[in-house]
């Protein structure tokens, strides 16, 4: 009698438990957005990368499409090689554009996906041709300074 | 000179000693290990087991998942909001929870229930001669007494630490969002965006196993080691908190920086 | 099959360097009480350990139903012991198991007899003991004698063919000490088993067993049945038998003579 009882709390205990994860993986953690299975790899070269990481969004008109699976370094061209992972239900032209973009002035680095104009769709293994690295902020900065050091000199030259 | 060769000496023998506890407490644990075979062919032992770990820990891990999760919000908002992010709150609160807090406050918690529960449960069984009344009965209490509660214990701890960060994100979440009105699908959208199911969840639900393991072998091993008097026991079972609540602490730190490193 | 259960010969026992038991010998007959007595720490106590395999002997030899102790690995120590009983000093019940529970553990842990097998088995065991009536009662519900009877019905739930008990008397009124001796000497003569009584109840010792062994410092001091004990002239045995503060076995531990101590010699 008594051990009915005990068992029925350690089942209640059990499932609860199975409940807390499913609720970590499913409402909290991204899992079921895209994983394995429905997903094609194309590839991409980029001068520079800036802080992009692995597993950082993939978003065409704002929408994540897929993930970064993998950042290599390209030892001959000495370009960033860089793994996109995107999902089968998204199609992109062959000829589309990627370049990696900041949400917001100080957020994480994401790759946006520029649909081209061409009738063939990319498929698995395909390189994109048209990419656009990060923008970095020191050569950002570095640019102006050096502008404005060019202009200086011309605005205060005596006549 | 002579007090000084004597602390010396004395450091010395307390050295040697705990390398000699380290080593009867391995051969104990090896000895748990060989012996679990047998307690999961009857496994209703150990379900007697995650009964009085788990079930009679849930109360106090629920309570506290819930106020950690609160505080939390309470304090990320505080400071999300001198930088204009509120609605980071829900990636704030998950992640601590999911990566760190979960796993840790809730051994930390198991440690001081169920541990010392078990510490002073089997030095009692010790010091009654109740284990050398089964070995006289031709039955290991190793196998008997000691492998159920392992398993149990070890069983339980993952479960607990999520069911504490499940509570814990509720608490923020009722904070955040219900009592201060940051924006829902933001709080919720964001977390989702930055909380991955590998690296984050399952490193957590790891970890937590890990600490169960550990917070189990001292609390057995503690109360196994126990001098058989009422005050040894209850020596040993303030020796259970202290030591698996390091434990855990220096466990985590090692098991964060291999985990997440960042890639 | 021989005659004797227990056949010690020249036993001696040491922890680590400290000699506790030196040259013992002594057998017990099959169906015979024998009790083992002597003033506390004089190594009764170990001696019952090493008879139920929880030490081994240093030397000499030590034969358990013509078994020899000291070259067991565990396997066959623990197929030994299922047939042995023993009962401990405050009887060592298990305080999360109910009386029923407890009795029937050593079935359930040996056999796979049916439940209602079991339960049959164990309501004998209790009535044997009287105690048929509290099978559901926790161990912490229980009066000492009454646990103590509990785990007499214990140690025989198995039917060993040698039962141990460590200090059955200790700690119980005068009733419970009686019922206790008679349960004892009904159980070996009914059950045809042997057993063992560490004590140092001399006088309940007397009334009920067939022959007792002295331990004394390691060895054994004096031996014989009740009725030449009683008899005996030995001071050892006079002084034990009878309670008395002078003899052989001083009243004060050895100490600096008692003027110096307190200095009054000067």
């Amino acid at each position: 009698m008594q051990r009915a009882t005990l068992d029925l709390w350690v089942g209640i205990f059990v499932v609860a438990g199975i409940a807390a994860i499913l609720f970590l993986a499913l409402r909290v953690g991204n899992m079921g957005s895209f994983d394995s299975a429905s997903t094609y790899t194309v590839k991409a070269s980029f001068d520079n990368i800036g802080g992009l990481k692995a597993r950082a969004p993939i978003k065409s008109a704002g929408v994540v499409v897929g993930r970064v699976s993998e950042i290599g370094f390209d030892s001959t061209m000495y370009e960033a090689s860089v793994s996109l992972k995107l999902d089968t239900r998204y199609k992109f032209p062959k000829d589309s554009s990627a370049s990696i973009m900041t949400s917001g002035l100080l957020g994480e680095q994401y790759i946006a996906l520029e649909a081209g104009g061409e009738e063939k769709m990319l498929e698995e293994g395909d390189a994109l041709k048209l990419t656009q690295g990060a923008v970095v902020l020191e050569n950002l900065i570095g640019q102006f300074l050096f502008n404005k050091s060019e202009e200086a000199p011309k605005a205060t030259e005596p006549k | 000179m002579n007090g000084l060769l004597d602390s010396l000496r004395g450091i010395g023998a307390r050295v040697i000693d705990s390398i000699w506890r380290m080593g009867v407490a391995t051969r104990f644990f090896l000895m748990i290990l060989l012996q679990s075979g047998q307690s999961f062919r009857r496994f209703h032992l150990i379900i007697r087991e995650i009964y009085s770990a788990g079930v009679l820990s849930l109360i106090i891990i629920l309570v506290s998942g819930l106020f950690v999760g609160m505080v939390l919000g309470l304090q990320g908002y505080e400071t999300l909001q001198t930088y204009g992010s509120e609605e980071a709150l829900g990636v704030l609160v998950a992640l601590s929870l999911v990566r760190e807090l979960g796993p840790v406050v809730a051994a930390l918690l198991f440690a001081s229930r169920a541990g010392s529960a078990i510490t002073a449960e089997i030095g009692l069984m010790k010091a009654t001669e109740q284990l050398a009344a089964m070995e006289m009965m031709a039955v290991d209490p190793v196998a008997r007494v000691v492998a159920p509660r392992f398993w149990g214990a070890v069983i339980s701890m993952p479960i607990l630490a999520a069911l504490f960060s499940a509570m814990g994100i509720l608490g923020g979440y009722l904070v955040g969002v219900v009592l201060i009105g940051v924006d829902e699908g933001a709080f919720w959208s964001q977390m989702q965006a930055a909380v991955d199911f590998r690296e984050d969840v399952l490193n957590g639900v790891l970890k937590s196993v890990v600490f169960g393991v550990a917070v189990t072998a001292i609390a057995l091993f503690e109360g196994y080691d126990a001098p058989p008097t009422a005050e040894g026991v209850s020596r040993a079972t303030t020796r259970t908190v202290v030591t698996s609540s390091l434990a855990i602490l220096a466990l985590d730190f090692i098991l964060t920086a291999f985990m997440f490193r960042g890639v | 099959m021989s005659d004797n259960l227990i056949e010690i010969h020249d036993l001696s026992f040491a922890y680590g360097k400290r000699l506790v038991l030196k040259g013992i010998d002594l057998t017990a007959r099959r169906g015979q009480v024998i009790a083992i007595m002597g003033i506390s720490g004089g190594g009764k106590t170990t001696l019952l350990r090493l008879i139920g395999g929880s030490l081994k002997p240093t030397s000499g030899v030590l034969k358990v139903d013509g078994v020899d102790m000291s070259g067991l690995d565990r396997d066959a120590l623990y197929q030994l012991r299922r047939r042995m009983g023993m009962l401990f000093q405050f009887g060592a019940l298990f305080t999360d198991m109910s009386v029923f529970d407890n009795v029937a553990f050593p079935l359930r842990e040996h056999s796979d007899l049916p439940e209602e097998m079991v339960r049959d088995l164990v309501l004998m065991k209790l009535n044997a003991v009287g105690l048929r009536g509290a099978h559901d009662l926790m161990p912490s519900e229980l009066s000492g004698g009454m646990a103590r009877r509990v785990a007499l019905a214990r140690a025989i739930a198995l039917e060993p063919s040698l039962i141990l008990y460590d200090e059955p008397f200790a700690g119980l009124d005068p009733i419970s000490l009686g019922v206790t001796g008679n349960l004892i000497r009904r159980l070996t003569d009914t059950l045809g088993v042997t057993s063992i009584v560490v004590t140092h109840d001399i006088q309940e010792s007397l009334r009920m067993v067939d022959y007792v062994y002295f331990v004394s410092e390691g060895v054994i001091a004096a031996q014989g049945t009740p009725d030449e004990l009683r008899a005996s002239t030995e001071p050892f045995v006079h002084q034990f038998v009878h309670g008395e503060e002078n003899g052989p076995v001083p009243f004060h531990y050895p100490a600096p003579p008692y003027a110096d101590e307190l200095e009054l010699a000067a």
